[in-house]
């Protein structure tokens, strides 16, 4: 009954969410070129299956290896500046205006710097716009660590790495997924924003690019639309990471 | 002679941003093996500090501990702690934090018998049946009672406890003070019991030692004369005896709290 609701509610208000679309469109008698409706989605996806297919994976490989350099890079980064007090009070103003570049000045940098390495650009921009959140949130759990659990083992002789991985890591696993969903999206959108910046491109924003190059406004919703389910498919993934490794953390709310 | 925690003229200040605090001044306190020390103080005079000093969590700036005849310099083995929050670990079931200490102190015990011996001591302190639980399905009294259970898990030659009740309510803390005397009679260990409440100070300590204001010296020791025999008796705190303590002590944290001593209350 609950697992029926969870699944039967959300496709409800997806169907409902396309029905409006429709409506709206035929109400106002738009045509392709002001705004698609979802009944001319099919055709676009049916001539174009291939290039979304290749477009969806190029997308895709380059979010989760920018997230990846994420991880990797802001656990790092968090985890020096939750252990070490004059780190913190170094990096954060710059972390701060770093993250405050809007994100898109720096595709012309990148391009420049390292011209015509599109796929290193593309993972690099998903990289720099997704991992701010991360050092920040293993940065605060560290740092916020109440000094009682780092007691209970040091009071028994327990090293520095034995304590991170038997309690703090552990104990900022619920903070680090609830960044790990906003980096997600973060890096999708500097995926795209490469590829559509771009001028010979790759992926699904390169493909919403030909489509607008072109005049094809039916595949320029087709490409909004299977982005957006990338977007969820890559968002629901982390969910899926979360509960298997932090599920403990959702008993402690309810 | 046989000393088993011997603090001899202790000081130490902390470096703060308005300088240096000091919060022990030339303290010395001794527990004879086997021995249950409770000490009381008032707020802030440094009885926390003095249970990290204890268990080598820190260096005094001056002074020295010393725990089975050797001189304290870093974290040892042979130490449990207890907190008032139990620190128990959300990701890991109740019988997992209880096995804690023995992965640290034992790691080549076989796990059957590290899971035999915390089921021996969850089991002892009324907690079967809750040992594949989470901390959070738990309440706090029992959170409690399995702190305890990891804090003696791997046999500890002192158990340091740092206000472990001072956060539950009357009747749980009447039920962890009689589970302490359980533990106790079950498994020998010297303890060192912080707390703020005098009546516990008298049920469980065999000493009652009374901490100076901040800088914390000591000021006055108590030998507890507990009335009756065998495993002590709630009761027993309602004898004119233990109320002639509870005054006496009732009295020093006056002192300590630098006040004069009032009339007797009884
Ligand atoms: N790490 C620290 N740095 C600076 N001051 C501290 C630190 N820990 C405790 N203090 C101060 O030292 C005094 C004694 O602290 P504590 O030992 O925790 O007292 P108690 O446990 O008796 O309440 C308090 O005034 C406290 O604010
Ligand atoms: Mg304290």
């Amino acid at each position: 009954m609950r697992m029926a609701q969870k699944i039967g509610v959300p496709i409800l208000a997806i169907g409902l969410f396309v029905a409006f679309w429709e409506f709206l469109v035929w109400a106002n008698g738009w045509p392709d070129y002001v705004m698609a409706s979802p009944s001319d989605l099919p055709k676009a996806y049916a001539r174009f299956w291939e290039l979304f297919l290749v477009g969806s994976w190029q997308t895709l490989w380059r979010t989760v290896a920018g997230l990846g350099l994420a991880v990797i890079f802001g656990t790092l980064l968090g985890m020096i500046m939750g252990f070490s007090r004059i780190a913190r009070d170094g990096l954060y103003p710059l972390l701060v205006g770093f993250n405050a570049v809007p994100k898109a000045t720096l595709v012309p940098v990148l391009a420049l710097l390292f011209i015509g390495q599109h796929n290193f650009n593309t993972v690099l921009m998903a990289f720099l716009i997704s991992f701010f959140p991360i050092a920040v949130s293993v940065g605060i759990g560290l740092s916020t660590l109440e000094p009682e659990y780092r007691d209970i083992l040091r009071s028994l002789g327990a090293s520095k790495v034995t304590i991170f991985r038997k309690i703090a890591l552990p104990k900022t696993l619920p903070e680090f997924f609830g960044a790990l969903k906003v980096s997600v999206t973060l890096a999708f959108i500097g995926t795209n924003l490469v590829e559509i910046i771009s001028p010979h491109g790759r992926g699904l924003g390169a493909l919403f690019l030909s489509g607008q190059t072109n005049s094809n406004y039916p595949l320029m919703f087709a490409v909004l639309i299977a982005l957006a389910v990338l977007g969820i498919l890559l968002y629901y993934g982390v969910v899926a990471l979360e509960k298997i490794f932090a599920g403990w953390a959702e008993r402690l709310q309810g | 002679m046989d000393n088993l925690i011997d603090i001899k003229g202790v000081t130490h200040a902390y470096k703060t941003p308005n300088g240096p605090l000091p919060v022990l001044d030339d303290l010395n306190l001794t527990v004879p093996e086997g021995e249950f020390a409770a000490v009381v103080g008032p707020s802030g005079c440094g009885k926390s500090t003095l249970t990290r000093l204890v268990a080598g969590l820190m260096k005094p700036d001056r002074g020295e501990v010393w725990l089975h005849g050797e001189l304290v310099k870093s974290p040892r083995k042979t130490v449990g702690m207890a907190f008032q929050n139990p620190v128990m670990l959300e990701w890991r079931t109740i019988l997992q934090n209880v096995i804690l200490p023995l992965e640290i102190v034992a790691p080549s015990m076989p796990s059957a018998d590290r899971k035999a011996r915390a089921m021996e001591l969850l089991s002892l302190v009324g907690l079967e049946g809750f040992e594949n639980k989470r901390p959070s399905e738990l309440s706090g009294g029992m959170r409690q009672r399995a702190s305890l259970c990891r804090a003696i898990v791997h046999k500890p030659d002192v158990l340091i406890m740092d206000e472990p009740f001072g956060a539950l309510d009357a009747f749980t803390r009447e039920d962890l003070w009689q589970t302490m005397h359980q533990l106790r009679a079950n498994e020998p260990f010297t303890a060192v019991l912080i707390t703020h409440d005098l009546r516990e100070s008298v049920y469980l300590g065999d000493q009652v030692i009374v901490l100076s204001g901040r800088p914390a010296t000591t000021q006055f020791v108590l030998d507890v004369g507990y009335p009756g025999e065998g495993l002590r008796q709630l009761d027993g705190l309602y004898t004119p005896q233990c109320a002639e303590m509870l005054a006496t002590l009732r009295d020093q944290i006056r002192i300590a709290q630098g006040r004069q001593p009032g009339p007797a209350v009884h």
